[in-house]
């Protein structure tokens, strides 16, 4: 440092970001280590917070994705029990594969039950067919409806969701009023998201929301979350943070069949963090005093995002990699933890090197916990797709800043586009001379 | 018409022709259809006739141009003994020495087929490089201006590139050229031109060339154009470091739809080279090799590798102010800091990047562009070109207003507004009625 005189201020500054990112940093993690869930998903306390087929998705999602064997039987177990509350044998004798025996006795292949369900389905399915059959035998509207809506829901119980989806979106015909039609997209999303149809999500969010009557308040959160998961999962970050940032605190537990409260918070935040700059970061998500009582609910979330925005990158990074291992087990999210991960790392380093004119790599590289080869790589990186606009002193471990000259770089493209319309006009007058010789030819020919 | 009785002899023709070469136009003119009308008697394969070769020591090249041009035609038409090849080639080139422009230029076609039998009997007796200087003056007397591409353009280039006298074809490169009779001669010479920059390695004049031919108004595809593509591949990599798989939307559409059918191997190199990694690159090369060589091509695939290395190191000098030469190698895939050493001094000293080599630390320290463009010779090269790209436009708006007025092309448009009209003019009363 001493060596480095004449850039000894903006030293000064980088020790004071050095101390913040690394010493600080370390100081606050270690008082709030009890919180970061960095040791194993509580794999019941999550189940908990979801309802319906999701749960059991999840569960099973779990069981598939970790590698540790208690985890995995203790989600196996759970997704059992839950599936044994509904009507889904298809995905019971699934679960029952996987499981092998290996939770006793009790979680075994329970014909008796299986067949049962599988023999009141079929009486269902009767009488809602000779139902809906008499209902459009006498075009009652509404009673039609009802009736393509009960097979919808009795399909989605069985887990047949195309078919559930194709007699929800069967009551169309039928609705009448505009609440019916909030009823009906609602169902479709519902049904799509299961899929993984997340177009559909999209086309029938948008229907839902041209309805002419205010939807309520609760249903509004819904569309949105149900919007945002689409975008998610079309890689639309900055759209996808939109849509959970917006999403109001009526949400509570009402969307437990798809996402939790704390799943706004995490996918919101993370979107957020990886594709908001520094000024939307402030008004729409710090600020934003809808979306900090989801925060409240994961407080990982929220540290790591005041972080982020104070510039403790470090413990940034550390909430981040605390929170990997769980995200990874996350049903919508697992796809995208890597993406939303290396932008955010990605813009925390532009963060940190923008007002700089010259930066120590030696300290960058320790705050933000990498070595500096590791660093240069990653800057060079960046600097070559011209998100940061610096050059690296290799020799001496300093990255300076670069200030374009608008000057010369507007001589630089005059000239070339001088060039370029002189090679343009010269090889478009070949060309008409080309094609005039052509067409008299053909001319000539016709006379003959 | 006793003019025509006399011409009845070649002696009497030859009379002729020392009597008016030396008039005015109107007797030039006059001549020239005389030699017309007794090309027969010239050709006439009658061995008791004296050959024309014979009266040709009658006539001088540089005053009887004309008339020494058709005896000249008639005598190389017939089949030429070894022996007397180079006897031939001589005299011609005596006669591409001495003819006056304004004569030959009566008989384009003569003098055409003349030089084609030089530039013949040059490549047989495998001596191209005698061919070139003659051919050179050839194509100048030819050329009215020097905006036009006469068909003896790329004879002339064919001979410079087997003689590898690249500079001399550059210099005929080097005009501007707008006016085109045949489009095979612009073909062949927009192709040979691109060889020729090639070996001069000015990639982008050579890709200009190529491109021309690529995206020329065709009706068929043809192997210049499919040749040409294949070059053109391989120069846009080596001069831009890219190849957009695209055409412009002006290419003809036979150009769009097979172009790519022939040349997969070089689409294909195209692609491992903008993956920016040599190893890549080598491996593609192996594949296609045989392909690239059958295609007389390898060595300017070897230039495109070559200047891989060379963009890496560019791309460096975005990024880093200093970087050591050990760092230099690894990241371009070069297999020691020597190599690395060797590829900056090279770039350093062609101009291509900007920098200084510390031996003792083994660092390089990359700088900016010195150019601060305000040097007179800046401004000079500013105001040229702007007075070019004036001179241009100009040329643009009259090429235009020509057009506009060009009977032919009026024709045509005229047909087509008609339609239009009529179509217009149909469709009022519906409106009317709605």
């Amino acid at each position: 440092m001493e060596a480095e005189d004449d850039i000894g201020r903006h030293m000064m500054d980088e020790n004071e970001i050095y101390a913040n990112g690394g010493d600080g940093a370390g100081a606050e993690t270690q008082r709030q280590r009890p919180i970061i869930s960095g040791e194993q998903l509580d794999v019941e306390a999550y189940a908990a917070l979801y309802s319906g087929r999701t749960k059991i998705m999840r569960l099973l999602f779990i069981a598939e994705r970790c590698d540790n064997v208690s985890m995995q039987l203790e989600a196996l177990r759970m997704a059992y029990d839950e599936i044994k509350k509904g009507e889904n044998t298809h995905i019971f004798r699934d679960v029952v594969q996987k499981i092998d025996g290996r939770l006793g006795p009790n979680y075994g292949p329970d014909p008796a039950w299986a067949d049962a369900v599988d023999r009141r389905a079929e009486q269902r399915r009767e009488k809602l067919e000779n139902e809906l059959n008499a209902y459009r035998t006498n075009l009652i509207k509404e009673s039609i409806r009802m009736g393509y809506n009960d097979f919808g829901d009795f399909y989605y119980a069985h887990g047949a969701l195309a078919e559930a989806f194709k007699n929800y979106v069967r009551t169309r015909d039928y609705c009448t009023t505009s609440k019916h039609i909030v009823h009906m997209c609602l169902n479709a999303i519902l049904v799509s998201i299961e899929m993984g149809q997340f177009t559909h999500v999209t086309s029938y969010v948008s229907k839902a929301e041209q309805t002419p009557d205010a939807v309520d308040a609760v249903t509004s959160a819904k569309l949105h979350c149900a919007a945002g998961l689409a975008h998610l999962e079309g890689k639309k970050y900055k759209l996808a943070a939109r849509k959970f940032l917006e999403t109001g605190p009526e949400l509570g537990n009402n969307y437990t069949e798809v996402i939790a409260a704390q799943d706004v918070a995490t996918y919101g935040g993370l979107c957020a963090l990886a594709s908001f700059d520094r000024t939307e970061l402030k008004s729409k998500v710090i600020d934003n005093s809808n979306f900090r009582n989801f925060l409240e609910l994961v407080p990982e979330i929220r540290e790591l995002i005041q972080d982020f925005y104070t510039s403790h990158y470090a413990s940034c990074l550390e909430y981040l990699g605390n929170l990997k291992a769980n995200l990874l087990l996350d049903i919508h999210l697992h796809d995208h933890v890597e993406t939303l991960y290396d932008q955010i790392r990605n813009k925390a380093l532009i963060q940190y090197t923008h007002p700089f004119v010259s930066v120590d790599l030696r300290m960058m590289a320790n705050a933000f916990k990498t070595s500096i080869a590791g660093l240069e790589k990653e800057l060079e990186a960046l600097i070559t797709e011209n998100q940061i606009q610096a050059r690296i002193d290799s020799h001496n471990k300093v990255l300076y800043a670069r200030h374009a000259d608008q000057r010369n770089a507007t001589f630089q493209r005059v000239l070339q586009t001088g060039g370029e319309f002189d090679r343009d006009v010269r090889a478009m007058l070949l060309r008409v001379s080309l094609m005039k010789h052509d067409y008299a030819l053909k001319a000539s020919r016709k006379q003959h | 018409m006793n003019l025509n009785a006399s011409t009845n002899s070649v002696e009497a023709l030859v009379a002729k022709i020392q009597g008016l070469s030396g008039g005015t136009a109107r007797d030039l003119a006059h001549l020239h259809s005389l030699l017309k009308e007794s090309e027969d008697l010239l050709v006439s394969s009658d061995s008791t006739r004296p050959s024309p070769a014979s009266f040709l020591s009658e006539l001088d090249p540089s005053k009887h141009s004309l008339g020494y041009l058709y005896f000249l035609e008639a005598s190389t038409s017939r089949p030429i003994s070894k022996e007397g090849s180079g006897e031939v080639a001589l005299s011609i080139t005596r006669f591409i020495d001495a003819c006056k422009a304004d004569q030959i230029r009566l008989a384009p076609d003569k003098f055409i087929s003349v030089c084609r039998r030089f530039k013949d009997q040059v490549l047989l007796a495998e001596a191209p490089i005698r061919g070139v200087a003659p051919m050179l003056i050839a194509v100048r007397k030819l050329q009215i201006s020097s905006e036009q591409l006469t068909p003896l353009h790329p004879d002339f280039l064919l001979l410079c590139l087997l003689a590898k006298c690249y500079k001399t074809g550059l210099s005929v490169l080097e005009d501007y050229i707008y006016e085109v009779d045949q489009p095979r001669d612009f073909f062949l010479y927009c192709y040979y031109g691109g060889m020729i920059c090639i070996g001069q390695k000015q990639f982008r004049k050579a890709s200009e060339l190529l491109h021309n031919v690529v995206t020329a108004p065709m009706s068929t595809i043809n192997a210049i154009a499919v040749e040409a593509y294949k070059k053109y591949i391989l120069v846009s990599l080596i001069y831009a470091g890219q190849f957009s798989t695209s055409f412009p939307k002006y290419t003809s559409s036979v150009a769009q739809r097979n172009l790519k059918n022939f040349s997969q191997p070089y689409l294909d190199l195209a692609i491992s080279y903008s993956t920016g990694k040599i190893s890549e690159l080598e491996s593609c090369v192996q594949m296609h090799k045989e392909k690239f060589e059958a295609d007389n091509n390898l060595g300017v695939v070897k230039q495109v590798v070559s200047s891989m290395y060379k963009r890496n190191i560019q791309r460096l000098t975005q990024t880093y102010l200093t970087l050591s030469l050990e760092d230099i190698a690894n990241s371009v895939q070069l297999k020691s800091s020597k190599e690395a050493e060797m590829h900056v001094l090279q770039m350093i000293q062609d101009g291509e990047i900007y920098a200084t080599i510390n031996q003792k630390d083994g660092m390089v320290r990359f700088l900016e562009d010195p150019e601060q463009y305000k040097t007179c010779q800046m401004i000079e090269h500013i105001d040229s070109s702007i007075q070019r790209i004036m001179a241009l436009s100009k040329k643009l708006s009259a090429m235009d207003e020509h057009i506009s007025c060009d009977a032919l092309y009026l024709a045509k448009v005229g047909r087509e507004r008609h339609r239009f009209d009529f179509e217009d003019f149909d469709s009022v009363p519906q409106k009317l009625n709605m």
